[in-house]
This record gives C-alpha cells, structure tokens and sequence, in this order.
C-alpha cells in the first residue's frame, strides 16, 4: 500500500517545486532601498486581484510556450492561482496545503510539512507577498536593487536540492506591486511571469 | 461385588488417561487470536478478512528508528537495509532511498508504452500524435511545467503522465536526506515486506527477531537509538507471546493458589493429592476431547483451563468436607449431579456460539467437568482412606454459620442492591455493548497509537473499502482488473470515489500488452507521421529521435511479468492486490473516499455496486470491511444474548423439573441478582460489555446455581454441626472458583480477564446472596 508512493515521490515533488515557483505572482505594496522596507511595505497589503500571463523559454522548442489567468492573493496565506489557457487549472495555496485542481476535475492535496523543498518554494513566494522577510531569509539569499519606484529582488537559494532545479529566482516591481517574477532554471531554460494588478486592498 | 466395581471404574479411568494423554501428545496448540474473532458468514467475506490477517498485506513490516540525530538515524536507516537487503526471510526493504525509487522510475519509464492505458493504434495516428504532443506542450505551459519538460524528449506523447495520473491524490512518505522520515522528522521510517505468510507465526517471529538482532548489532549504534515496528505480523507475533506467557502464569498461579488452599483448609497431603486427581483427570478428558472435536486446540482454552481447576476441585472439596462430617452421600451425589447437570446446560450453550474459540471452550468445560464429577463419584470413595484424618472444621464452621445467620437476616440488603443495580443501568446513558471489535484484542493502546503513526508516516491509509473478486489465473484476473478500472475511472470522474487503485496499473493483462505493442507504429511510419503531426508546432521531429528509439524497442521488447518488477517497491504494492490462492487469484482493489466534506470520509457504496452491475461487473463485490466487521460482531453479541438466555432458561427448566418450582425460584432470584450486580457495576465503571462478558454471565449462572441448590436442599439439612459443614464447603468451594476466575482476570490478555473477572465477581455475589435468599435459616427449620 505505501509501495505506491514511491516511484512518484520525487515526480510530484519536482512538479510543486516547478509549480511552487510559478506561484510567485502577486500584488504588493512598495518599498524603498532597502530590504526591511520593501517587506513592511509588502506586508500592509490585505488582499488583491490581478491577471498574469506567462511565458517559458525552453531550449527544445522555437517558441516560447504561453499561459494565462488570474491570481488572487489573502492575507497572510492564501494564494490562488487560476489558469485559464491553454487547459484550464487551478492551484490553491493555503495554510501549510497545497491543493492542486486539474481540468478533468482531479484534485490532489498536498501538505508542505512532508515536502521541505516545496515548502521552501511556496513558503518564499508566501514571504514576499505577505512581507515576511525572516521567512524568506531561511530559504533564500536575498539581493534588492534598485529605488522604490523600480526595484528589482534576487533571490538565490540556500538548499542544495533546490539549487539543482532554480538558479535564481527576480522579482521586479514599482512600489507595493509585483510586476514580473522570473525564474532562471538550472538547465538554462526561464520562465517569466508578467502581472497586472486588477484590485488590491 | 463393590470391590470388582471399584476395580473396574479404576481400570476404565486408567484407560481413559493414558488415552488422553496420547492424544495430547499429538495435538496441535495454536495461540493467535483468530479463534476468538467471529467466523464471517459468507465465504468470500471471510477470504477477505482471512487476506488482512495473514495475506499480502499482513506481510508487510512498518520499522521506525527513534532517538540520536537525523544524521545517526539515516546512517542506521540505510546500515539496516544493507543488512537485511540479502536476507531470504524478506522479499522487500525499503527505506525510499533514490535507489530503490530509481528501480521503480525506470520500471513505470522504460516500459510506458506497454504499461500506458491510452497507448491505441490512433494515438499513434498524425491526428492522434498531434493531439498527445500539443497535451503534453499544454502541460509544460502549466503548473506542472519542470516535470514534464524532463520527459519531452524521450515521451512527448506524455504517457508517463498517464501513468503517474493513476497515482495521483496519494500521501507520500516523506524523506529527509533521501530516506524516508516521519512526518514530524523524528523517526527514520522503512518499510519491510515478509517471505513468510501470515499463517506461519513462527517463521514471522523468527523474521521480525533478525531484524531486531540487526539493529541491535549495527556498528556504533548510539545508546539511546531504538528500533519501533509495527503491522499485523508484529501484532499477531506479539499477541502470541502474550498468550504463551499469559497461559504459563495463569496455569502455575492458579494450581499454586488452589494448592495453597486446599493446603489450608485439609491439612493433608494425601486428601490434597487426592482433591487434584478429579481436576487432572477432568483437564487432560477436556484436552483430549477439544483436540478430537476441533483438530487443535487454542491455547486460550487452556488457559481457561485454570477455571476449570477451580470448579473441578468442588467436587472433592464437598466430598471431603461433607464425609468428614459423616453426610448421607445419596443425597449428596443427588445435589451434585444437579449441580454439574446445571454447568453442563451452561457450557452447552456455549457450544452452539459461532466464535470457534467459545465451542472449544464449551467443549473443554463439559468433557472436563463430567470426568470431574465420575471421577470423584466413582474413583475418589475408593481411593480415599476410610477414616478422613480432616481438620476439626467446627471453628470455623461455628463462625461463618454466624456470618451467614447474619446473611440471612440483612436479606433486604438484596433489595437495596437491587434497586441500585437497576437505577445504575437505567440513568447511566452509556450503551452497555461495546461495539468495537478490537475490544478483544490484546494489542496494548501503546503499540495501536505507533501502529496508527507509522502507517501515518508512510502514507497508508486504513484499508476500509475494498473492491474484490476472484478469478481463475492470472491473465484473466488482470483483464477483470483492466474492466474495473475503467468504471472506477467513471467514478472517480463523479465523485462517488476519490481514488483507487487495480493490479493492472502496475502489471497489465498479456492481452493488453500485446494490444499495445501492435498499436505502436514502426519507425519508418512513427517518423512520417511525426513530421506531419508536428507541422505547425514548435517542436522539431529531428529533436524526438530518443523518442522513435523507445518506440522501436518497446515494439519488440518481452512482454512485463511479475518477474519484471522484481526487487521493486511497486511489487510489494502489486503483492498485496493481485493474491494467489490454491485454486485461482483473489484481487482486491482498495478504494479512497473522497475526503473533503461531512460525509467525505465515506463512499455510497451502493452507487459503486450499481455502477458495476451496469457495467456487467457483477462478480466485483464492494465492501466497507469497517461496516462489515462491527455488524458482524453485532450479529455475534447478538447471538450470544440468545443463547445465554437460552442457557439460563434451560437451566431454571432443570431446577424446576428436578427440585420443584418453588425451590427453583428461591435458587433463581440471587442468581438473578448477581448477574445483575455484575452488569451495574461494570456499567458504574464504564465498562463496556463483550460477547466475553456475557459468556462470563453464564456461566455465574451454571456455577452460582450449584451455591444456591447446596443452600437450599433440604433433604441436606441435617443436625447444625451437618449443615455447618455443607457451609464450609461451599465457602471454600467458592473461593476457588473466585480465586480462579479472579486470577484470569488479571491476565492481559482481554479474552481471558473478561470472562474472568465477570465469574469471579459474579461468583462471590451468587454465594452471598444465595445465603441471603435460597438458604434456609437453620433456626426457622427447628421451630
């Protein structure tokens, strides 16, 4: 019964490491120079509402493949991530679980607690949108450029296991908004994530 | 003439003995606890139950490491499965290193085209290769991107994801350092799997023993490192040890006691010796007879042997108290007969119960208990020495005839315990039946909650429902499997279901794989056809040569057998859902709940049955093995409500067929009463009532009864100084039997201090208010 679990273990785990990564998308309030700053001025933001489109460079292919939808963020722990095109589906962060919806209807729920390196995704993307900078600071190393009407965030990961999948993890955004999350992978494939802010609280 | 009788009777008992004994010598003992769980009614849910016990599943070992540092744990962790990796007695160890989960990667990887349900001719076909690719670039774009991307280039069709489809929904174990933790990180976890089947206790404890000598011997083991393991194979073995020490305590502490009472009270080696010659005999008839009846016998039977002890040693007790006080023995042998005839009616109903362990015990009793009973008839008067050398009882007489007087005139104490009795039952709201099976299990609290943990930990759930049928090989099994998958797919897709899983996701059926090898095109044609089929697309077909190779090779390649999966993690997992069995293979296929809202912890069961009846899968039968055994166990609480009534009944019938009713009714109200007692004050201790319990009840009635019928006998009452030793005898008679029965309920073992303690509190009741009620007050008969 438990055999099951194991040929998929590190599947699933790389998949919500991938996905946990492309969770970072938010709307966040502004910051200046210096780290401290920009987290308490991300932290005061409540909720917000805001439409995403992304676009994945993969070496094997001649274009770029795209994908969109909408991204809902609640403080301090939810976070939603509804895409429309091309297949519809559905991740939803909250609490210590991650709930994953697919077009056909299947859902599966994982706890952050069994998968550190997942947790050390998801809690990171949580950190910033929520201001968390001591969270953040446990899985990352963080690096902030930039003023507060254009700044522009490193994140480099601490864990090993990690570091085999992401290189770096930028975060750019103008004032209390996220505007672009991209991921540069370890294999030299990226991901780039634009964000527009549609209603922030 | 009396001589040669005697002489006879001492021949027939000899015989009988030495027959006995040579029975016995060739009997079989067995200890687990199966015996003592209800027989299932209908056979395919007993081959069910019978499959948790001791099939595949029972096979399984769940190990944790406990204590030191992570870092000492993972060393420990993977020290061990060096160890036990090559060991014969296990068939699987496991601690999710990336070694052994690489083995299963490349099984489900290398063999996808054979292994994938979606893999047809048209899925092969342009429309179909450009369809599986675009899916497959649509999954890239989405949440599950860094996975799918490692696959493109050697599966672009995704059939990987097919297959990992059918997994999804699972908890995992987790790992820390590429082995398997706990979920709160403090215990390495593995996972062990038995050559041995549960039916061979021995062999599992032999297997369970290396693993703790392993552990024990790894090199520098911290000191405050220890090893934790659970699964049915440790419980069974663990509750076969119980027993084992359980019936050797009980056995030497109960012969002990009694001895020293006897001791006590006779004075006398010889009539001590002589007392234990009607209990021996009665043990080694009731053993013999339980082995002829039944083949074996359980070693919970002779640990009731102890009570037996108890009760068998009346007999002589009243004989020598009652000669040594120079009693008419007509009228003795009269009440004794009686008495025996009542405990015979008692056991007999337990005979007719359907818990095998009971009709043995029933068996053992009666057989027992009748060779008691000759023996001190027709063997003890010849043996015993014309004049009894006893102990001046009169002392001790005069004092208890005054404690009984007394009794006898706070009778209206009964009535005041009555009227508590019943309002303890009437305003304490707790349902008096317990209606948990493991209720009678000897399993500690201790070893379920780590049991509960470890299964937590790696990411198993209960086994409740279950999808089962059976089929006469392998073949056609796998293609039932292949059929009831696709419906449960439709009822996962519903919802009725959350998950499930069938032994085809992991060995598909010869008919399937060869159905998808020829649905495979050849490299010529798959090359065409992905040139077209990419045409448009952003990916180039030269880029896919790794893809076309696999194609090609998995064309040819030998068809998955068990052997396939030898060594791997997802064999165990097969193993316990594909079973062979002497005649055929027996599938079960476990079923998830949905697990979110009020009910999400359950399946409508009955949709599921009427699904599969549409679908002309009528031989797949659906159970909640949760729902069946406590209805079972209801069933049996049930049945054995009727059949104590029953023997209760017959035995009021006896009493007033033999002694008249009104004598009948003065013997039945304190019996009455005590049970009574018994129920409130367990019920006042918030005590739930077994089958066991009930069982103890009757027989307070068929042991009380013979308390009560000495009492009240009239043609026994002779002179006060007669009467006194009628008394002492009973006392004592009754002290054994409490001190038996009491010393079982101490035992640990649930079965046996159930019954226990009900007859000995029960018992000691009976006597005192025997006294109070049936016994004529020596005074008024004078008068």
């Amino acid at each position: 019964m438990k055999a099951r679990q194991i040929m998929r273990a590190p599947i699933i785990s790389k998949t919500l490491a991938g996905l946990a990564v492309l969770l970072a998308a938010g709307l966040c309030q502004a910051a200046e120079l210096s780290v401290a700053d920009l987290m308490q001025m991300l932290g005061q933001k409540k909720s917000g509402t805001a439409t995403f489109v992304e676009k994945k460079y993969i070496a094997m292919l001649k274009q770029p493949l795209e994908s969109s939808g909408e991204l809902a963020f609640t403080a301090p722990d939810r976070l939603e991530k509804r895409t429309l095109k091309p297949k519809p589906e559905s991740v939803v962060l909250e609490g210590s679980k991650l709930m994953l919806e697919r077009s056909d209807g299947r859902r599966m729920t994982v706890a952050l607690s069994d998968r550190p390196e997942v947790a050390a995704f998801v809690e990171s993307i949580r950190a910033t949108l929520s201001g968390d900078r001591g969270a953040l600071e446990r899985f990352y190393t963080v690096a902030l450029s930039g003023a507060a009407e254009k700044w522009q965030m490193n994140l480099t990961p601490i864990q090993p296991r990690m570091q085999k999948v992401v290189s770096q993890i930028r975060i750019a955004g103008s004032q209390a908004q996220v505007r672009t999350i991209e991921f540069q992978q370890a294999d030299g494939d990226r991901s780039e994530m634009v964000i527009t802010s549609t209603s922030a609280k | 003439m009396k001589s040669r009788h005697n002489k006879l009777a001492l021949f027939v008992w000899l015989a009988v003995m030495l027959a006995s004994v040579l029975v016995i010598a060739q009997t079989r003992f067995v200890a687990d606890l199966s015996a003592f769980m209800p027989k299932v009614p209908s056979a395919r849910q007993q081959m069910l139950i019978d499959q948790l016990r001791d099939g595949a599943i029972a096979r399984i070992v769940l190990v944790g490491i406990e204590g030191g540092d992570e870092a000492e744990r993972g060393r420990l962790s993977r020290l061990l499965v060096s160890r036990l990796a090559h060991n014969p007695r296990f068939t699987s160890v496991q601690n999710g290193d990336s070694k052994t989960q690489q083995r299963d990667q490349l099984y489900f990887f290398n063999n996808r085209y054979l292994l994938s349900p979606a893999v047809t001719p048209e899925r092969f076909s342009v429309a179909g290769l450009r369809t599986a690719i675009q899916d497959t670039l649509d999954a890239m774009s989405g949440d599950v991107g860094l996975v799918v991307k490692k696959i493109l280039p050697r599966d672009p069709t995704g059939e990987t994801l097919q297959i990992v489809d059918q997994f999804i929904g699972e908890s995992q174990p987790r790992s820390s350092n590429d082995i398997w933790v706990s979920r709160d990180g403090k215990r390495a976890v593995l996972l062990l799997q038995l050559a041995e089947s549960g039916l061979n206790t021995d062999a599992q404890a032999t297997a369970l023993d290396d693993v703790r000598q392993a552990f024990a011997s790894l090199p520098q083991r911290h000191a405050d490192t220890r090893l934790v393991m659970s699964g049915t194979s440790v419980m069974s073995v663990a509750s076969r040890d119980t027993i084992k020490s359980e019936v050797e305590r009980l056995a030497t502490l109960g012969t002990v006691l009694v001895v020293a009472l006897l001791l006590l009270v006779y004075r006398s080696l010889p009539l001590l010796l002589l007392g234990l010659i009607p209990v021996v005999s009665g043990a080694l008839v009731g053993i013999a007879s339980v082995s002829l009846g039944f083949g074996h016998v359980h070693g919970l039977t002779l640990g009731f042997g102890t009570t037996l002890i108890g009760e068998a040693v009346d007999y002589s007790i009243y004989l020598f108290i009652q000669r040594a006080g120079g009693n008419e023995p007509g009228h003795f042998w009269r009440t004794i007969r009686l008495g025996v005839l009542t405990s015979i009616t008692g056991f007999a109903a337990l005979m007719c119960s359907s818990f095998p362990g009971l009709s043995q015990l029933g068996l053992y009793s009666i057989s027992g208990l009748v060779t008691a009973a000759l023996v001190t008839r027709y063997i003890l008067p010849g043996l015993m020495p014309a004049r009894l050398n006893l102990r001046d009882l009169s002392g001790p007489g005069l004092m208890l005839q005054k404690g009984l007087d007394f009794l006898t005139r706070m009778r209206w104490v009964m009535a005041v315990v009555l009227l508590a009795a019943v309002a303890v039952l009437v305003f304490h709201q707790q349902d008096i039946w317990s209606r948990q099976l493991n209720a009678l299990s000897s399993i500690s609290k201790g070893q379920n909650k780590l049991d509960a943990e470890l299964r937590g930990d790696l990411g198993g759930n209960d086994m409740r429902y279950v999808a089962s049928f059976s089929a006469p090989d392998q073949e056609s099994a796998l293609q039932l499997a292949e059929r009831s998958r696709r419906v449960l797919q439709d009822l996962v897709r519903q919802r009725v279901i959350g998950g499930f899983h069938t032994p085809d996701e992991l060995l598909p059926s010869q008919a399937s794989q060869r159905a998808r090898q020829a649905a495979l095109p050849t490299v010529v044609e798959a090359r065409q056809r992905l040139v077209q089929a990419l045409d448009g697309m952003p990916l180039q077909a030269d880029r896919l040569e790794d893809f076309l190779a696999d194609v090609v090779r998995s064309r040819a390649q030998p068809l998955l057998s068990r052997q396939s999966l030898q060594g791997s993690a997802a064999n165990v997992l097969l193993d316990s859902m594909l079973i062979k069995r002497p005649n055929g293979y027996l599938v079960l296929m476990p079923l998830q709940p949905i697990g979110e809202g009020a009910k999400g912890g359950e399946i409508a069961l009955d949709k599921v049955r009427a699904t599969l009846e549409r679908q002309q899968l009528g031989q797949v039968t659906v159970i909640d093995l949760l729902e069946e055994t406590t209805a079972i166990f209801d069933s049996y609480t049930h049945e054995a409500l009727v059949f104590s009534s029953l023997g209760s009944l017959a035995i009021l019938l006896l009493l007033g067929f033999t002694c008249g009713w009104m004598q009948a009714v003065r013997v039945t109200i304190p019996l009455g009463c005590a049970v009574l007692c018994v129920v409130a004050i367990f019920d006042a201790c918030g005590i739930q009532l077994t089958i066991l319990h009930l069982v103890g009840l009757l027989l307070v009635v068929a042991i009380g009864s013979n308390y009560a019928l000495f009492f009240a006998n009239k043609q026994q009452l002779g002179s006060e100084a007669e009467q006194r030793q009628v008394e002492v005898s009973l006392v004592v008679a009754n002290l054994a039997t409490v001190t038996s029965f009491g010393l079982l309920g101490t035992s640990s073992v649930p079965v046996l201090s159930f019954i226990g303690s009900t007859v000995a509190i029960g018992a000691l009741l009976a006597l005192v208010f025997s006294a109070m009620m049936a016994r004529i007050h020596p005074r008024a008969h004078h008068s």
